[in-house]
C-alpha cells in the first residue's frame, strides 16, 4: 500500500517522510554532513560451551535451523544477492515461513531479482510484511505499484553495512547461501559447483545478525580453506542438493555491448581518461558491469597498451576483461566486490592478485576511510541526468521503480566519477531539468559522455582545463540537452505521480536523500 | 472500409500507422505508446496537424508508438493516408532545421558512404557522429516494395530534421519511374547526391539530370544536385566512359559487385578476381572523366580483417571509397586508405618542390634530377590533404619540413 505521509524538506530540497515503517528519518544534510555519535550496533554475547565442541553444526533441514534460530513473527531475515538470478535458496525460506505460519517477515537482501518474483505471493499473505534492499525486476514493478505493506528503503551496498552498524536495520536471522563450507560454518564463495567468487555481501550480516545460517551444496572436512565467512560467526551449517544455479549467477548486464553508439561513448570516455592525464602508470579505476562500462574497460586496455600504462589496482565487479588485464600484466591487482561471470570466479580463485573485498573495505561510511575514494576514475550508469549534473539510477522518467542503487553511490566519492550515457533512449532524452529521483547528488559527478558530445562539471576546472586542448567534443551539458530536446519533439510531459510514498532512497550514510511515489494510472 | 497501413510495431524508434479513411464522422485518433506517459499528448497533437495539413477530414487513425521520433510518426501518417486517399494533395513537412542546410563540394573525400535503409529510422538518428564521409538513405534494394512510399517520406523528413554532422547527405533512388518520384522528394530538402543504381546508358542519366533541372526551378534550388551512377551489369560496365562524361553533375562513378556477378553469371569469390576487369575499366573511366571512382560494399560486418585487405585491394586498384553497411566499417576503412608514411614523404617532397618551382617562377617541378609531372603533382596534394584529414599530419606540417 502506498501510504500518505507527512513530508519535510531536506537540504536537496526534496520532501522525505518524517517517519519510515515506524522509524523516524534523518533528513540528508548535504555530502559529508551527517556523522552520527555514539558507539556502533553490538551482537547478543555468545559462549562456546553452547556450540558442538566437535564444531559439528549442521541441521538436518533448513526448516530446523530456522525453528532452532526461533523463527517468529515481525522478525528480519536477510541474504547477499552474489547468486543473483540463480538464488534457490530465498524462496525456500520464506515457503517454511509460510508453512510454520509465521507473518510481517522484513527481508533485508543486498538485492532481490527476478528469480524472487515467487515472493510476491508470500507479500500478498503477509509472511513477508516489506523488503528492504535493491529491487530489481518484478519485485520493483510490485513495489511501484504501491502494492507492498511497507516501504521500500533503497540503501547502496555501503549503506546497507551503515543502516547495520547504526542499528537501524536489526538482522535476527541472517542465510548466507555458500558455495563450499565445512561444517563448523566457514564458508567460501570461489569453488564448489554453485562458484559464484565471493560472499562480501553477507560478511556484515555474519558480524551483526543474532543468528547466523550458512546452507551449502558442497560441504568439505573442516577446514575449508580459504574462508570468505568465518565460522565462528556462524550458529547453523545446512546442506541442501542445490543452493545456486550456475548458469544464472552469471550477471545478465556483462555481455559486451554491440550498438555503435554505445561503443563509440565507451571509446569517447576512454579517449577522455587518457586526455585528462588520469591514465597513468599506477593509476587505478573501476568499470561497472553494463555493456558500455565493460566495452570502456576494452578501451582503456588499449590505451594502456599503446602508452605502455600499468594501473596499480582495479577495483571489480570483475568480468574476464578486467581477469585478462590482470593476467597480462596490465594491473597489479583486482580488488574484487562481485564477480560477474565464471572467468572472474576462477581467476579469484587461482591469482593472488584478486583479492577478495567487501562493502566494509571498499564502500562503509562508517569505516575509517574506504577504498571508493581512493579510485583515480569510476564509470558508472545512469537512468537519467540533470543540467545540475544529478543524476538517478533507480527510476525512470515515467517514474517507475526498477532499479537497486546498488554501489553506485558509494562509487561517487572517487576523484573523478564519469557516467557515460546515450542522450536518449528510444525518444526519451536522459538530460533533464530535474531528475525525477535525486540517487547521486551534482557535486559528485564530474563528466557526462554522450555520444553528442562531453559535458564537464563547471567545479572540475581542473578537468576542464586538462582537455582544452584535447580535440575532444567537450560541450555545456544544457547545449547537448538543448540539441537532443530538438530532435524528439520537445522535452517529455512530467509523469503524474499521486501522494502515496511507495519507497525512500537513503544516502551512504543513512539520511533520507529523496522519496518515491506510486505513478498515477 | 479498408484499413492502409505503415509501418511496424515491433521495431524501436519506430510505429505502427493503421488508417481507414471514411465518408463523414470527423476524425478519429486512437494512440497506444511506449513513450504515452512522456509524450502521449504531444503524439496526439501531431497527428492532428499532420491530418489538417494533408486535408483530411473523416476518417480513424490509429497509431501504435514504439518510440518513434515525430518526423517518422509524421511520415508514416501521411504514407498511411495518402496510400488510402492517393489524390490528396497536401504535404506534412517537419520544419527544415538549420543544421540541414550545409553543402557539399565535388572534390570532397568520399572514402566511406554509410547505406541506412530508408525504413529504419533508429539507424538514422545517430547515424551522423560516427562521421562516414557520406550518408546513403536508402529507397531502393533495401526498401521492400509495399514500404516505397513510407521510405520515401521518412527520407524526405530526416534530410530536414538529422543533424549529419557534415557528412554529405546521399539518397539512393529507385530505378525507373519509382526513382524519379523519389527526386522530388529529396532534391527539395537539400540532398547533395543522388546514387542511381544500374545505370547502363549515358540516356539514364540525361533524364535524371532533365528531372532534376525541373525540380530545382520550380523550388528555386540554386546547389547543384551530385549525382553517383552505379554499374552493376556488363553492359553498364561496357558503357563506364559513356556514362561517366554523361551528366556535368557526376561526382564519382561506384561500382555494384553482387549484380555485376550475377549478370556474368559467376558468383563473388573472396579473391574477387570475376570482377577485375569490371573494377579497372571503372576506374579508368572514372578517372578519364575527373570523377571518383568508389568500390564496392564489404558485406561481412564481423571480419575487421577482411574488410581491412578488401580496401587495401581496392586502393591499390585506383579506388578513392568503400562502401559500409555498419557504423563500425568506418574506422578500419578511413584507417586503410590513410596515406601510409612513405607516400606522405613522397607527396611532402613532390608538394615542397612544386612551391619552390612557383616561387623561382618555373614551369617545371623537378625533384633531385627528376621531372615531376602535373598528374603527380595533383596526386601528391590529394595525399598531403588526406593525411591532414585523417589526422596523421598536421595542417602546418610545411613549418616543420625541412628546406
Amino acid at each position: 500500500m502506498g501510504q500518505k505521509l507527512e513530508l519535510v524538506k531536506n537540504a536537496a530540497g526534496r520532501g522525505i517522510p518524517a517517519i519510515v515503517n515506524g522509524q523516524q528519518t534523518v533528513p540528508y544534510k548535504g555530502v559529508g554532513k551527517h556523522k552520527p555519535t555514539g558507539s556502533k550496533t553490538a551482537v547478543p554475547v555468545r559462549s562456546c560451551a553452547d556450540y558442538p565442541a566437535d564444531g559439528n553444526k549442521i541441521q538436518p533441514s533448513l526448516k530446523a535451523a530456522l525453528e532452532k534460530c526461533g523463527l517468529k513473527d515481525g522478525m528480519t531475515i536477510s541474504s547477499h544477492h552474489h547468486f543473483r538470478n540463480g538464488d534457490l535458496v530465498m524462496n525456500q525460506v520464506f515457503d517454511i515461513a509460510a508453512g510454520l505460519g509465521v507473518k510481517d517477515l522484513v527481508w533485508f537482501p543486498s538485492a532481490a531479482f527476478p528469480c524472487h518474483e515467487p515472493l510476491i505471493k508470500h507479500l500478498e499473505n503477509g509472511v513477508i510484511h516489506h523488503i528492504e534492499g535493491s529491487l530489481n525486476g518484478p519485485l520493483g514493478k510490485y513495489a511501484s505499484e504501491g502494492k507492498m505493506k511497507g516501504l521500500a528503503v533503497l540503501r547502496s551496498h555501503g549503506g546497507r553495512w551503515q543502516a547495520v552498524q547504526d542499528g537501524e536495520v536489526h538482522i535476527d536471522i541472517a542465510v548466507i547461501a555458500a558455495p563450499t563450507a565445512d561444517s563448523f560454518g566457514n564458508a567460501t564463495g570461489d569453488r564448489g559447483p554453485s562458484a559464484c567468487g565471493l560472499l562480501g555481501f553477507g560478511l556484515v550480516d555474519s558480524l551483526y545478525a543474532d543468528h547466523v545460517i550458512i546452507v551449502t551444496d558442497n560441504l568439505v572436512p573442516f577446514p575449508c580453506v580459504p574462508w570468505q565467512i568465518q565460522g565462528n560467526n556462524v550458529d547453523y551449517v545446512v546442506v541442501l542438493d542445490k543452493v545456486g544455479d550456475a548458469d544464472k549467477i552469471i550477471s545478465g548486464t556483462t555481455q559486451l555491448t554491440k550498438s555503435p553508439d554505445r561503443l563509440y561513448i565507451a571509446e569517447l570516455t576512454a579517449k577522455f581518461v587518457q586526455a585528462a592525464g588520469i591514465m597513468k602508470d599506477g593509476f587505478s579505476f573501476q568499470a561497472g558491469a553494463g555493456g558500455t562500462s565493460l566495452a570502456f574497460a576494452i578501451y582503456l586496455k588499449k590505451f594502456m597498451q599503446e602508452k605502455g600504462v600499468k594501473a596499480r589496482f582495479i577495483r571489480g565487479g570483475s568480468t574476464k576483461y578486467l581477469v585478462e588485464m590482470l593476467e597480462e600484466g596490465l594491473t597489479d591487482y583486482i580488488l574484487d566486490g562481485q564477480t560477474f561471470d565464471l572467468e572472474g570466479v576462477r581467476s579469484m580463485r587461482e591469482n593472488p592478485g584478486h583479492v577478495n573485498t567487501s562493502p566494509f573495505t571498499s564502500y562503509n561510511w562508517h569505516g575509517k576511510g574506504n577504498f571508493a575514494s581512493l579510485l583515480d576514475v569510476v564509470v558508472l550508469g545512469a537512468t537519467e541526468v540533470d543540467v545540475n549534473f544529478n543524476a538517478n539510477v533507480v527510476t525512470h522518467s515515467d517514474g517507475m521503480m526498477l532499479h537497486g542503487i546498488g554501489g553506485w553511490q558509494n562509487c561517487l566519492f572517487s576523484k573523478c566519477t564519469i557516467l557515460p550515457i546515450p542522450a536518449f533512449r528510444n525518444r526519451v532524452p536522459i538530460i533533464v531539468d530535474k531528475v525525477t529521483t535525486l540517487v547521486g547528488p551534482g557535486e559528485l559527478i564530474d563528466v557526462i559522455v554522450t555520444e553528442r558530445g562531453i559535458a564537464i562539471n563547471p567545479l572540475r576546472q581542473d578537468l576542464l582545463d586538462a582537455t582544452r586542448d584535447s580535440g575532444l567534443p567537450i560541450r555545456k551539458l544544457t547545449e547537448i540537452k538543448t540539441e537532443v530536446d530538438d530532435l524528439v519533439g520537445g522535452a517529455p510531459q512530467k509523469p503524474r505521480f499521486t501522494d502515496e510514498v511507495i519507497g525512500v532512497v537513503k544516502w551512504v550514510d543513512g539520511t533520507v536523500l529523496d522519496t518515491i511515489f506510486k505513478v498515477r494510472a | 472500409m479498408e484499413a492502409y497501413t505503415s509501418g511496424n510495431r515491433n521495431s524501436r524508434s519506430d510505429c505502427l500507422i493503421r488508417f481507414t479513411p471514411k465518408s463523414k464522422g470527423g476524425i478519429k485518433i486512437r494512440m497506444q505508446s511506449k513513450v504515452e506517459k512522456l509524450y502521449g499528448r504531444s503524439i496526439t497533437a501531431l497527428a492532428e496537424k499532420t491530418l489538417t495539413e494533408l486535408w483530411v477530414v473523416n476518417g480513424l487513425l490509429e497509431i501504435i508508438d514504439n518510440g518513434a521520433l515525430p518526423f517518422v510518426l509524421q511520415a508514416r501518417i501521411e504514407a498511411a493516408v495518402k496510400a488510402a486517399l492517393p489524390d490528396l494533395g497536401g504535404e506534412s513537412l517537419p520544419a527544415l532545421q538549420d543544421h540541414s542546410l550545409y553543402h557539399s563540394t565535388r572534390d570532397r573525400f568520399r572514402r566511406s558512404r554509410l547505406y541506412i535503409p530508408g525504413i529504419q529510422p533508429k539507424l538514422m538518428l545517430n547515424a551522423g557522429i560516427h562521421k562516414p564521409d557520406g550518408i546513403i538513405l536508402d529507397l531502393e534494394d533495401s526498401v521492400p516494395p509495399a514500404e516505397k512510399t513510407s521510405a520515401r517520406y521518412i527520407v524526405r523528413n530526416a534530410l530536414r530534421v538529422l543533424d549529419f554532422f557534415g557528412a554529405e547527405r546521399m539518397v539512393r533512388i529507385n530505378q525507373g519511374a519509382l526513382g524519379l518520384e523519389d527526386l522530388e522528394a529529396v532534391v527539395p530538402n537539400n540532398v547533395h547526391t543522388i546514387l542511381i543504381p544500374k545505370v547502363e546508358s549515358a540516356d539514364q542519366l540525361k533524364t535524371i539530370d532533365q528531372k532534376i533541372d525541373e525540380i530545382c526551378l520550380s523550388c528555386s534550388r540554386k546547389e547543384p544536385v551530385f549525382l553517383m551512377p552505379i554499374l552493376e551489369s556488363a553492359l553498364g560496365i561496357l558503357q563506364a566512359l559513356e556514362i561517366a562524361q554523361a551528366s556535368p553533375n557526376n561526382i564519382a562513378l561506384a561500382i555494384g559487385l553482387e549484380d555485376y556477378t550475377a549478370d556474368l553469371g559467376t558468383q563473388r569469390t573472396s579473391g574477387d578476381n570475376e570482377s577485375f576487369f569490371a573494377r579497372s575499366m571503372l576506374v579508368n573511366a572514372a578517372r578519364a572523366a575527373g570523377l571518383q571512382p568508389i568500390d564496392t560494399v564489404y558485406s561481412d560486418v564481423n571480419d575487421t580483417e577482411g574488410l581491412r585487405r578488401s580496401v587495401e585491394e581496392a586502393k591499390a586498384l585506383g579506388f578513392d571509397g568503400k562502401g559500409c553497411i555498419h557504423p563500425r566499417q568506418i574506422g578500419p576503412i578511413h584507417q586503410a586508405f590513410t596515406p601510409t608514411a612513405s607516400e606522405i614523404e613522397k607527396a611532402q617532397r613532390i608538394v615542397m618542390a612544386y612551391d619552390t618551382a612557383l616561387e623561382q617562377g618555373k614551369g617545371v617541378v623537378t625533384l633531385g634530377s627528376k621531372m615531376i609531372d602535373p598528374p603527380v603533382v595533383k596526386r601528391a596534394h590529394r595525399t598531403i590533404d588526406l593525411a591532414v584529414a585523417s589526422e596523421v599530419l598536421g595542417k602546418n606540417w610545411k613549418d616543420q619540413f625541412p628546406r
